[in-house]
């Protein structure tokens, strides 16, 4: 993940082969195989705009959706996304942990894959509960979320986007801002961007934004209008209050005096700069609601094509024996 | 635990820093004690074991194990524990007091003692609480456990959190003569982190326990070791600032030692990628820089001595997500292959000096004046060890109760041979071999 292994290429991508079982995270896939999931998820949003939004593709298979953190957003996305696909779907919200019920998460898993799932689709609490769990189970892993590490599909969803609305990776300069320390999916996001050769800086107070993210690949700055300045991506994460309480910042107020994005700040983005955030978004916080609904919000296109990619995805863990 | 046993040594090369002693001969120990170094000798009755091709040393001192009893037999007991001690070579462990109940009255003491006479393997010895229930907040009866056996006074687990009961506890200790063992960490800076926070935290998303947690509490100890003049020991010490603190500290005339375990000298953070709870532990493994930094400390002496903090766990403790993973690996039965391979045959330390860090300097920090040594009239303790016998470590045929080991799998070359507790041959690896064969 160092500035030396990006990828400069911009040329349309080879035959790239799919050949993870699981997709844990970004990290080990190539800039190849990202390319090779956006062509799916092309393919499988014009599925999503037809009269009848269903192909066989995994018909007899069944997915199931183990939450243990709650996410009606992410849940609902791969479960449309898995019935599009036609395959038999199974929601699982765990409350609490299941360690204190005496229930170790093996056992969880072990039951349900008795019951011969296909694919878990995985939400947790904990960094790398799907990579540990991924040496104890026989079912394909898709990580929708673990801890603070990462959310794959999420940056999956984010570039599918980013290149839907006519940007090209190489060069591009993308500004991330907000509580980058404890977000899943600016580790997803740096991680992808960087292997299709954008250039990411990173936005928000020392406390959120470490210097230690410089070593990967990511410029990083406190100053929200040298973030802003020439940007052709600008995304938002969303603030999490309850960190407050850990003195990350002093308060809201200043957080949205500092680094609160503005129809006014926004004029030193380019141009024909986008404005992306994962939702649920604190309007008036991250962003100004002028922002949030203007014609370079792409928000909602978000939503959509966290569908078609979560296809792909699942198209394409299926697929590998 | 049987004493007073006599036992013949043949044909081992004998190192024993102590008498700056290297060469070879036969041991006789008589009677439970060091009788005589010689060529060609002989002795009546007494067991006799071939060391030929091998080192003969001191019996190995761990001056920080965890040995759950009482509280925690599930993971390990005295019985357990002493016999893993046994096969890895030591002669003689100090078990901390973060038990349940914690070893803060002589009553804890003498139940140790009591079970370690019944059914222990090799020598066990106390460390008292340095606060009631390791809280922090009174002084422990420091007095009555010492009387009753305590061998230094610690805050493992915890770390001593409140500087002015440190500081009155310290002058309170002083006139026992025992050391204060510390665990050093700032347990606010320390936040939730559940590894060394740097570059593979960032890039795991895990909470990280940043090298300053560790040094502030190196640098305090320091401070109040000067300012009370009772010695402060430093456990497990595991980063590059601590070490260089340590340093000058001692440069100074401070009385500090330190020590390094097994793991903090092999490992790093760079382990963690696999996200498996066998390399979590606390202080956890650090960056290379930090472990480079190790190196030089055990080289120039800054470091005074190897323990293992065995920390046993049971699988279900290990076996799950790992924010959620207890803390801890377990040590005895490695620690020596691994010194032999990452400190002897890496040129780091010699046989004297890999020797002098695991028997006399422990014994020193200890003030076991009967330990460490190979001087005649010393307990016949004794080590024997091929340094370059190669081995592969197998933790399904340990003695421990528990598993939790980072080196499984590992090929190392150094392997522990007999234990020798008292004259009695408590562990023979080639008996043992033969009566598998
Ligand atoms: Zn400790």
């Amino acid at each position: 993940m160092t500035a030396a292994t990006k990828s400069k290429r911009s040329e349309p991508p080879p035959a790239a082969k799919w050949t993870h079982r699981h997709l844990l995270g970004l990290e080990d896939v190539s800039a190849d195989e990202i390319r090779l999931v956006l062509d799916h998820a092309r393919h499988f949003k014009e599925v999503s705009t037809r009269d009848i939004k269903k192909v066989p593709a995994l018909r007899g298979k069944t997915v199931v959706n183990l939450f243990f953190e709650a996410s009606t957003r992410t849940r609902t996305s791969f479960e449309v996304a898995a019935k599009r696909l036609s395959a038999d779907v199974l929601n699982i919200t765990a409350s609490g942990s299941s360690v204190t019920k005496g229930e170790t998460l093996i056992d969880t898993v072990h039951t349900l894959e008795a019951y011969r799932i296909d694919i878990l689709v995985m939400r947790h609490a904990a960094s790398g509960a799907p990579h540990f769990l991924s040496r104890h189970c026989t079912s394909r892993i898709v990580n929708a979320g673990d801890g603070m590490h990462e959310h794959p599909t999420q940056a999956l969803l984010d570039l599918f986007t980013m290149q839907e609305r006519g940007k090209s990776f190489d060069g591009l300069k993308v500004a991330i801002i907000g509580d980058i320390i404890h977000s899943r999916v600016a580790r997803s996001d740096i991680l992808g961007l960087n292997k299709l050769g954008a250039h990411i800086v990173l936005c928000g107070p020392p406390t959120l934004v470490p210097k230690r993210f410089e070593e990967f690949g990511a410029q990083r700055t406190t100053r929200l209008d040298e973030a802003l300045d020439g940007a052709d991506v600008v995304y938002c994460l969303r603030m999490q209050f309850e960190r407050q309480q850990a003195n990350f910042l002093p308060s809201v107020d200043e957080y949205v005096r500092l680094f609160g994005v503005t129809a006014e700040r926004l004029k030193r983005a380019k141009p024909d700069a986008i404005v992306m955030h994962p939702g649920p978004l604190n309007r008036g916080i991250e962003l100004t609601s002028e922002v949030a609904d203007s014609a370079r919000s792409a928000v909602l296109d978000q939503v959509t094509n966290g569908v078609a990619v979560r296809m792909a995805v699942l198209f394409l863990l299926a697929g590998v024996n | 635990m049987k004493r007073n046993g006599t036992c013949l040594i043949t044909g081992g090369r004998v190192i024993d820093p102590s008498q700056n002693l290297d060469t070879h001969a036969d041991v006789l120990i008589r009677d439970g004690r060091v009788a005589e170094i010689g060529k060609g000798l002989k002795a009546d009755k007494a067991a006799t074991l071939d060391a030929s091709g091998c080192v003969v040393a001191p019996g190995l001192i761990d001056m920080h194990v965890h040995l759950r009893e009482p509280g925690f037999e599930y993971k390990e007991d005295i019985a357990s524990g002493t016999r893993a001690a046994a096969h890895g070579g030591f002669t003689s462990v100090a078990c901390m007091p973060n038990t349940n109940p914690v070893i803060d009255t002589p009553g804890v003491i003498d139940l140790i003692c009591m079970r370690a006479e019944e059914a222990g393997v090799v020598n066990v010895f106390c460390i008292g609480a340095i606060s009631t229930g390791l809280e922090g907040k009174d002084i422990a009866n420091i007095g009555l456990l010492v009387e009753a056996g305590a061998v230094a006074v610690s805050d493992d687990g915890k770390g001593s959190q409140d500087n002015y009961v440190l500081r009155r506890a310290l002058d309170y200790a002083k006139m026992f003569g025992v050391p204060y063992i510390s665990h050093a960490e700032d347990k606010r800076l320390a936040a939730d982190g559940v590894m060394h926070e740097g570059h593979y935290s960032t890039l795991l998303g895990l909470s990280g326990i940043p090298s300053a947690s560790e040094e502030i509490h190196v640098a305090r100890n320091a401070i109040l070791a000067e300012l009370t003049g009772t010695p402060c020991h430093i456990a497990h010490i595991s980063s590059a600032g601590s070490v260089r603190i340590v340093r000058e500290a001692k440069a100074r005339g401070v009385p500090i030692t330190a020590e390094v375990t097994p793991h903090h000298f092999a490992l790093t953070d760079a382990c963690i990628t696999t996200y498996d709870a066998n390399f979590k532990m606390n202080p956890p493994l650090r960056s290379e820089d930090d472990r480079q930094a190790l190196l030089d400390g055990l080289r120039d002496g800054t470091i005074d001595c190897i323990v293992t903090d065995h920390a046993p766990h049971s699988w279900s403790e290990k076996q799950v997500e790992f924010p959620y993973a207890a803390f801890g690996v377990i040590g005895l039965e490695t620690a020596l292959s691994v010194a032999c391979n990452e400190l002897l045959h890496k040129g780091v330390l010699d046989l004297r000096g890999l020797i002098d860090r695991l028997t006399c300097a422990p014994a020193h920090i200890l003030n076991l004046n009967t330990k460490g040594s190979l001087r005649k009239g010393v307990d016949g303790d004794v080590t024997v060890f091929d340094p370059d016998a190669e081995t592969t470590v197998n933790a399904d045929t340990f003695a421990s109760k528990s598993r939790n080991t980072p080196f499984n799998g590992w090929k190392l070359k150094g392997a522990p041979v007999a234990t020798v507790v008292a004259g009695h041959v408590v562990w023979n690896a080639r008996a043992a071999s033969k009566a598998e064969a």
